[in-house]
């Protein structure tokens, strides 16, 4: 049976630069695996601070044995921000792309087309294929059965999903932390590092909805999608991303991995993951082809 | 845009009725999309037969207009045959462009129909010299529309880095995230922008009342409430009341919409060669309306008058709602 593979996708926060070390390092020597993604994916502005931390740890990493994968931003706009992306694709190590921006320098060399790439058809992921991407995340409003589709037209590159963590739902150039803090995007003061797991949005009757993270909106309920090998093979699925967050994530991991491994059912798997105090319930209404929100394992 | 050129006026319309309106109100073009999941305001009761649009395409033309069809949802993975169809549909009935955000769509019509212009609709969110750049060449797009979220300086320099033209919405409902990477209404009801051409779908839609007054839900979500002998309004989900950090308000958005009339001449001068209005929901009075005071003040932009007497010209469109002018001022951030 083909391995299915674990990713830890890129911190989506901004975390300081000591909380960054103290995690990748512990990924490093504990978490089981195979490809971490580093690098700022949400907002240019806090590239200078982690910047300066990434070379240290990416050594760690790959140390260790993991396949390091550098991640670059959603939505650059200032030249500062395009030029980093510019950078990053020159880079020899596997890189993902977040944006359109970034294809034409990494046309040719292989990528990983991350979830806010739109590849919703094979059609899509063919022509992305053709320019290089290798590993395909597609779009997490995307269903297990549109994702198969998708993956059956396209055997030349690995499927991946996003399997846990906190959903990325949208973005803006209006950042939200600053927002609230009455503050402009332009001089926001960084509020959003208050924040270590984005900052729950609730409706007005007190029902735990999205979660703000700068210019990012996101679920206040944890994805929690668990497939059992079968299913990701039947699907072309051979790798589930992890998308960390304060909780315990080599715990995180180690449950993905019995359960890609089979020694786990997806139903008590869910209820390991329950106990390790995360940010909100579960839901995988959207790998179902329903309402991301809806509860995990309703059917 | 070489300085003094005209500037496009390209107008909304949800049926053919309205296409006419638009049309005779002074649009140099007008959009529209056909009646299924194709383009991004597909709802009930509006939108094109393929007859309806060879007649629409026919009555622009006659008149000097021209008709811009809107392809520009995400082609489902397991039956693409709707998109090709659409898109096959518009080159052969004469339209002047398609407008299209998905790489399925741009490729079929750059391979298939070369003769017929692209548009890259705001549904593929590119704002950067480089992913712009990257439709042209792949697909030979000719204009792209701009998302929502630029300042009037960032599409300044964006013209001066691009070869291809661009359109800048002026008028109308303003998405605050990025358009065409956005699910948050997927994420409550299941039915979003990009998969089924629609945002907070009237279907998900209910309103509660009880003694204190009226609760707007999207799926069960409470997105507004309204004292009794408030108006509700439509429970779009990025423009509700919610509650964070201890604080409750309008955290995404204020129930708002788009008005740039004051920036028609700034946006002239960044180079924009097209402004849109937003509103293929809209009905003909609406739009005839909208249209006629937009060509006005387009008239009056090229004519040289200030910004000033512009925005007197479109004073009389607010119905009495609040309205921004959204990410064209740095400070909307």
């Amino acid at each position: 049976m083909p391995r299915i593979a674990l990713t830890l996708g890129p911190v989506f926060f901004h975390w300081p630069a000591e909380r960054l070390g103290d995690f990748y390092r512990r990924i490093a020597d504990e978490a089981p695996v195979e490809r971490v993604h580093l690098g700022e994916v949400v907002c240019g502005k806090r590239m200078p601070f982690s910047d300066p931390v990434w070379p240290e740890l990416i050594e760690r990493l790959e140390r260790a044995g993991k396949e390091v994968v550098l991640s670059t931003l959603a939505a650059p706009t200032t030249t500062r921000e395009r030029r980093s992306i510019e950078d990053l694709c020159g880079d020899d190590r596997l890189v993902e792309i977040n944006d359109i921006t970034a294809v034409p320098a990494r046309t040719g060399r292989p990528f990983v087309a991350g979830p806010f790439v739109n590849v919703y058809n094979g059609t899509a992921a063919q022509f992305l294929v053709r320019r290089g991407a290798h590993t395909i995340c597609p779009p997490v409003e995307l269903s297990l059965v549109h994702v198969g589709t998708i993956a059956q037209a396209c055997p030349d590159a690995e499927f991946e999903i996003f399997a846990f963590g906190r959903l990325p739902l949208a973005l803006s150039g209006r950042c939200y932390h600053a927002r609230l803090h009455g503050l402009h995007k332009d001089s926001c003061q960084f509020t959003c590092e208050q924040d270590p797991d984005g900052l729950v949005v609730d409706t007005l009757d007190d029902q735990a909805f999205l979660a703000i993270n700068g210019v990012q909106t996101m679920s206040a309920q944890v994805q929690a999608v668990m497939p059992t090998p079968m299913e990701c093979i039947d699907r072309g699925i051979s790798r589930l991303r992890l998308s960390p967050h304060t909780c315990d994530m080599v715990e995180v991991a180690r449950i993905y991995r019995s359960l890609a491994e089979g020694r786990q059912e997806p139903e008590h798997a869910r209820a390991l993951l329950s106990g390790l105090g995360l940010p909100g319930m579960l839901v995988d209404g959207y790998s179902r082809g329903r309402a991301g929100a809806d509860a995990a394992a309703s059917a | 845009m070489i300085k003094g050129q005209h500037m496009e006026l390209v107008c909304p319309a949800g049926t053919p009725a309205t296409l006419r309106a638009a049309v005779q109100a002074g649009a140099d073009a007008v959009y529209c999309g056909f009646r299924d999941e194709t383009n991004a305001r597909n709802f009930p009761g509006l939108n094109f037969s393929p007859k309806e649009m060879a007649e629409g395409i026919r009555f622009a033309h006659d008149h000097g207009s021209k008709v811009l069809v809107a392809i520009n949802t995400f082609a489902r993975a397991e039956n693409p045959d709707p998109w090709r169809k659409a898109a096959d549909s518009a080159a052969a009935s004469g339209a002047d462009a398609i407008i299209a955000a998905d790489i399925a769509v741009l490729d079929h019509m750059a391979a298939s129909h070369p003769q017929t212009r692209l548009h890259l609709s705001v549904q593929a969110g590119a704002a950067t010299p480089e992913a712009i750049d990257f439709y042209a060449e792949a697909f030979g797009v000719r204009r792209v529309v701009l998302p929502r979220v630029l300042s009037v300086q960032e599409i300044a320099a964006l013209n001066r880095a691009i070869a291809v033209e661009t359109e800048a919405f002026v008028f109308g409902g303003l998405c605050v995230m990025m358009e065409g990477r956005c699910h948050l209404s997927s994420y409550a009801t299941g039915r979003s922008p990009n998969l089924n051409g629609v945002c907070s779908p009237p279907e998900a839609v209910s309103y509660v009342e009880d003694a204190a007054g009226t609760t707007a839900r999207l799926s069960g979500f409470t997105i507004d409430r309204y004292d009794r002998g408030e108006a509700a309004g439509y429970p779009t989900l990025c423009k509700g009341r919610f509650k964070a950090g201890g604080k409750t308000g309008y955290l995404f958005e204020d129930p708002v919409s788009l008005n740039a009339g004051s920036m028609i001449v700034a946006l002239r001068e960044a180079g924009v060669t097209a402004l849109k209005i937003e509103g293929r929901q809209r009905g003909k009075g609406y739009v005839t309306q909208v249209v006629r005071a937009f060509r006005e003040a387009v008239d009056a932009a090229e004519q040289g008058h200030d910004p000033g007497e512009i925005d007197s010209i479109l004073a009389g469109l607010s119905e009495g709602g609040r309205q921004t002018t959204g990410a064209y001022r740095k400070t909307w951030r």
